[in-house]
């Protein structure tokens, strides 16, 4: 009795195994390599933040005192935190006004719209380095073609690159340029909202700004929502621009959080330091996120909602 | 919808895309045409808009002012090999969170979107550890290894991209026999074709272009990438400017004609699969 019974049980149970161990299989190379690259790193920083971690020689466990002296007791520390939060207060709104002005510009029907749009694009898809020697020959101060263009409207030369006030102000014109992956997204945003509610406002005598305020803005919030935090953490890791073109400096005013913590770690070889700084950066990226969601019920409608009221 | 046109207004929108054309595309020209000028003639003022003599040979000058051939090499190994990594890594994993249902899935694809957001800063001084522990310094596996392990937004995106296949396809190769694996093989990624294309693109335009990566991962000079050897050059030869925009348009191209040969793809799904999913 016994024996018939647990044969094909046994059978179902292996075939269940089998087919219970093949979806890990699938997922298993990203749940490796998510172990061994992000998670395993992210704890390994967090436990080295501990420390007096040098590159060569004895780690030594400290407790909080690599926290305690970056927040009290380090003057670098605390103006890249501001040069990076002016930067972000610059970059942030000067990128999403942008894009969306591009995208609004793109989304109007005309001839040859994929042409324009790839012209508007293709300079996000190159090097930052190749970014970089672009723009610091076309800023030059002395020969740049841009300072020409300037002079040729009266306005006198500009020391982009060699000013402290004009340095942090270049870095986000340059971000400007490769603006289009944000672009892209508000695109996509504008032209899923219908055609008809544009068409019935004109009709009640809504004219194109207060279309704008009463229609596009709210339906496109979402997406800037989206945009809004992905252009805010892309704010705090700038770092190729202010490694290569302007080196931190004139007199460091573009020597940003990322760099300074790039430097504590392969300059100083400080590993322990720069590691609690970037757990505090990482801190303060979280703190923003979770405010802007906090605040997006203010400012965010989702389609559900708007479709009830009648501008 | 009836447009209404107005010439004022159709002026206006004509201009604004020829103005915002010509400042996104002139920088592209500026450093062609710096990089094919004779050298007195770059500190000319007013500049010129076209050399007076085009020095077409600047471009053989530059790539033999430094070992940018080795750098070639080395930029090619890491963007193909990673390139091959990230495509089959990415849609096996892809594929197995799209077509089946296993305890901790839900879970796991949390994580998976959570990771996106992980910053790079916080990652790069472990990771540099990490690989010094593993002798990994100043070789091309940390630039392609992780490659092989797939990335969350690329996961994301090919699973979006299976979900839309039906399922009635696989259900029929299985009762011909196929198992899992020939099902996503010979199945799934013919099909996925178009964002395998995407993916591809942006795998390898991130391999190409990176800098930060081979900066923090490779000391010696016969291990450099293109970007890291570009950079290398302008801090040590700021002024030979011919030369450095002549690498600059070399270091562009691939990228450049990747975009132009992919273009439909790339403009096409992320507007489809941006946000909106």
């Amino acid at each position: 009795m016994k024996r018939p019974v647990a044969a094909p049980a046994r059978r179902f149970s292996s075939r269940f195994h089998a087919g219970a161990v093949a979806p890990y299989l699938f997922v298993a190379p990203w749940v490796i390599g998510f172990l061994a690259f992000t998670l395993g790193p992210l704890l390994f920083s967090l436990y080295i933040s501990f420390f007096d971690w040098p590159l060569v020689g004895e780690p030594q466990f400290i407790g909080l005192q690599n926290y305690t002296t970056i927040i009290t007791d380090d003057a670098d520390f605390v103006r890249s935190l501001k040069v990076t939060l002016t930067f972000a207060a610059m970059f942030v709104p000067a990128n999403l006004i942008v894009a969306l002005l591009l995208a609004m510009l793109l989304n109007q029907p005309m001839f040859a719209s994929g042409f324009f749009r790839a012209a508007f694009y293709v300079p996000s898809i190159i090097s930052g380095v190749a970014l970089v020697t672009i723009w610091s020959w076309l800023l030059s101060h002395e020969y740049g073609v841009i300072n020409y263009m300037l002079s040729l409207l009266g306005i006198g030369q500009i020391n982009w690159l060699g000013s402290p006030n004009w340095a942090p102000v270049s870095i986000v014109l340059v971000s400007l340029w490769s603006v289009g992956a944000t672009m892209l997204i508000f695109l996509a945003g504008l032209k899923s909202i219908s055609k008809e509610l544009y068409e019935a406002a004109s009709l009640s005598g809504v004219g194109k700004i207060g279309q704008f305020f009463l229609i596009t803005l709210p339906l496109l919030s979402p997406v800037l929502l989206f945009n809004l935090v992905t252009t805010v953490i892309a704010a705090f890791q700038q770092l190729t621009l202010a490694l290569l073109l302007t080196k931190g400096g004139p007199v460091k005013s573009t020597y940003m959080l990322a760099m300074y913590i790039y430097d504590n770690a392969f300059k100083y070889q400080d590993m322990g330091y720069a590691a609690a700084m970037s757990w505090l950066m990482l801190l303060l990226i979280i703190a923003l996120t979770v405010a802007i969601f906090k605040f997006s019920s203010m400012w965010v409608f989702y389609e559900t909602e708007v479709k009830g009221e009648k501008p | 919808m009836k447009e209404r046109r107005s010439i004022p207004g159709s002026v206006a929108k004509w201009g604004a895309l020829v103005a915002v054309t010509l400042m996104f595309l002139f920088p592209f020209y500026w450093t062609l045409v710096t990089a094919i000028k004779a050298k007195p003639e770059l500190l000319t003022w007013p500049p010129t808009w076209w050399p007076a003599d085009a020095q077409w040979d600047n471009f053989a000058a530059a790539w033999a002012a430094q070992p940018f051939g080795t750098y070639l090499k080395n930029s090619a190994i890491v963007t193909v090999l990673s390139t091959i990594g990230q495509l089959l890594s990415s849609s096996l994993v892809a594929f197995g969170f799209a077509r089946f249902d296993f305890p901790g899935r839900n879970f796991l694809f949390m994580v998976l979107l959570a990771a996106m957001m992980v910053p790079w800063d916080v990652t790069m001084i472990p990771l540099y550890m990490e690989f010094n522990w593993l002798g990994w310094i100043n070789t091309l596996k940390p630039l392609i290894v992780p490659a092989w392990f797939g990335a969350p937004f690329f996961i994301f995106l090919l699973r979006q991209f299976i979900m839309s296949i039906p399922r009635e396809l696989d259900e029929a190769a299985k009762m011909d026999g196929a198992s899992v694996f020939q099902i996503y093989w010979k199945i799934h990624l013919p099909l996925m074709l178009p964002a395998l294309v995407l993916v591809g693109t942006f795998q390898f335009l991130a391999a190409w272009n990176d800098y930060l990566g081979p900066l923090i991962f490779l000391n010696d000079e016969s291990m450099y990438t293109l970007t890291l050897g570009l950079a290398r050059f302008k801090t040590l030869h700021d002024t030979n400017l011919t030369a450095l925009a002549a690498m600059t348009i070399i270091l562009c191209l691939p990228p450049l004609v990747l975009f132009l040969t992919a273009q439909r793809y790339i403009m096409d799904s992320s507007l489809s699969s941006g946000i909106k999913g």
